[in-house]
């Protein structure tokens, strides 16, 4: 391996903590980075697609915003150039992230504010869909609703779902240590309770679908959009 | 009408278009969003089966006789309900309006129903234009796109004041059915414009009118079904859910279908084809044959029957818009009796 196409997946592994807040995947393996190149003087260039022409600024800026962020903060890195293209507010959001300003100052008299708000909304639902995620194969195995409102982080065996639900408990702010409930409230962390369980998981799985809809839906326009698959794409 | 084994189903098709989107209909200096938009909506025909698939052309200026065939000849619908979207800021004559779908129609009385639309930024001259094409074109339904820009105006909230005020006009004209799209863009743009929140509170407080929510709020079904377990005048309008998934990815159909069976029901969902996006007849074809794949993960849904697809493809459709269907195409009418049975039951 030369030393810039290390450096080249040094990067792409940066890329993959930047998610689409939507969808809840990582950038790199929805297809959306496009270009990803290293200069052996330590320049790197990174360019992003969308599966439409018309995806939400909001997200679009966010993915943008990250990918800038992750990248700076390799070490050895020298230039940063990271940009949206085929996108109707690529202009203002390229221009708004090099410029570090900020997303209400990139779209001046349309938008009040930041966009953590938006994230966090975003991190409860991905919260809500990894809840279904681990506690599908224990209904499978037996576990009753009532019964899962019982159980603690630490009953359930370990998996990669289990490690996901805990990354998002923890970006949230709620409790990740195995003497948490595993049912709990993703806005206020209460434990969710006897009867509750039932409504709970419901809205955790209708989430998920919701979620996984979404996704099937835009990895099929961003295939009709580019015959090329992004780097470190996977299905 | 369709018939499969001896089971016949009228078919209303409530969400269809005739636009007009080639670049001899592009505004000066907005080509890049008209074409965007035209392009973006042929992406979502290629989640349709290959051999419907049409060329970017064709899908751009489809004939007034392409769609008789596709939707009536070849496509089994009874009745299709236009509706409009005008995007004038992109489109000179505008995608598709109330007038240019009327031309159409007015030539095959019977086969279409007319809706029109409203933007609550268009002030007291949009009123006017509303009461207008009520009076000239008999709507009874309204199509909103929440997206549309509009003089520097990104979208709008259906909570927005003076959306309001033209809802209680609507209501006023004789409108009873509000179709809401949901697009990416509004006001403000920091917040999530997918959100269904809004509906939630014009359908609390306009209790008379319905709110069919298009594409079942996708990208947020989830805040959709969860509103419309609560509102019992909201209903989930199907296109984009059969025309993008059944086909493309089966399983996130089956589940998508199976949470709108068990949050809203089979008695408010409407079919729509979404056409020119998708034709009608393999979405029929396919949600008549369709059922549950094997598999655990769908076990906690309702099942749906054939009463339930008969529904869903026309009856409840035509209950919205008091469309007369023929004896022979209704349910067989027991459920009534049973119910004042078990009235005097529980009595």
């Amino acid at each position: 391996m030369t030393a810039v196409a290390g450096e080249k997946s040094r990067v792409l592994t940066a890329l993959d903590a930047v998610r689409d807040p939507e969808l809840d995947e990582p950038i790199t393996t929805l297809g959306f980075v496009s270009t990803c190149v290293v200069s052996a003087a330590g320049d790197v260039v990174v360019r992003l697609r969308l599966p439409t022409y018309f995806c939400a600024p909001n997200f679009a800026f966010l993915m943008v915003a990250d990918a800038y962020d992750v990248v700076a903060a390799l070490p050895g890195v020298r230039g940063v150039d990271v940009a949206l293209v085929d996108h109707f507010a690529a202009d203002q959001i390229n221009a708004g992230v090099a410029a570090r300003a900020g997303f209400a100052a990139s779209f001046t008299g349309e938008a009040a504010g930041e966009l953590d708000e938006l994230r966090r909304t975003f991190v409860t639902k991905a919260m809500l869909a990894g809840t279904d995620q681990v506690c599908r194969p224990l209904r499978a195995a037996g576990a009753d609703p009532a019964r899962l409102a019982t159980m603690t982080l630490g009953d359930v065996p370990a998996s990669a779902e289990l490690e996901r639900l805990l990354r998002r408990r923890a970006e949230l702010g709620l409790r990740t240590d195995p003497s948490a409930p595993l049912l709990v409230d993703p806005g206020t962390g209460s434990p969710i309770t006897g009867a509750e369980a039932t409504r709970h998981l419901g809205l955790a799985r209708v989430t998920r679908t919701g979620i996984e809809a979404n996704t099937g839906i835009c990895r099929g326009m961003l295939r009709h959009r580019y015959a090329e698959a992004g780097v470190g794409e996977e299905e | 009408m369709y018939e499969k084994n001896g089971e016949k189903y009228f078919v209303v098709d409530s969400h269809m278009h005739f636009w007009k989107a080639g670049p001899d209909n592009w505004v000066p200096g907005a080509e890049q969003y008209a074409k965007g938009w035209i392009e973006c909506f042929h992406a979502y025909m290629s989640l349709a089966p290959k051999e419907t698939h049409w060329p970017i052309e064709k899908f751009m200026s489809y004939t007034e006789d392409d769609l008789m065939k596709d939707v009536f000849e070849d496509g089994y619908v009874d009745v299709a309900i236009f509706q409009p979207t005008y995007l004038k800021e992109w489109y000179t004559e505008g995608f598709n309006t109330t007038e240019q779908n009327a031309n159409l129609g007015e030539k095959h009385p019977g086969m279409f129903v007319l809706n029109t639309r409203f933007d609550p930024r268009d002030g007291d001259a949009g009123i006017e234009e509303l009461k207008a094409n009520v009076e000239r074109y008999g709507s009874r339904g309204v199509k909103l796109y929440t997206a549309e820009w509009n003089a520097g105006s990104r979208g709008y909230k259906l909570t927005d004041p003076a959306a309001y005020r033209y809802l209680e006009k609507a209501q006023e004209f004789g409108i009873k059915n509000i179709h809401v799209h949901k697009g990416p863009t509004i006001w403000p743009l920091d917040k999530d414009a997918f959100d269904v929140s809004d509906v939630d509170h014009a359908a609390t407080d306009f209790p008379e009118l319905n709110f069919i929510v298009e594409h079942v709020g996708l990208p947020r079904i989830e805040d959709f079904c969860f509103m419309a377990t609560q509102e019992p005048n909201v209903y989930a309008g199907l296109s984009v859910v059969i025309g993008g998934l059944m086909h493309a990815r089966p399983r996130f159909f089956a589940k998508v279908m199976g949470e709108l069976l068990f949050w809203v029901g089979e008695d408010k969902m409407t079919f729509g084809s979404d056409y020119g996006i998708w034709e009608p007849k393999w979405q029929i074809e396919g949600l008549v044959d369709w059922d549950f794949p094997e598999g655990d993960e769908f076990a906690d849904y309702p099942r749906l029957g054939v009463e339930g697809k008969k529904k869903i493809l026309g009856l409840n459709a035509a209950k919205l818009y008091d469309l007369k269907v023929p004896d022979e195409l209704q349910l067989k009418e027991a459920e009534p009796a049973a119910q004042d049975d078990a009235k005097l039951v529980t009595q």
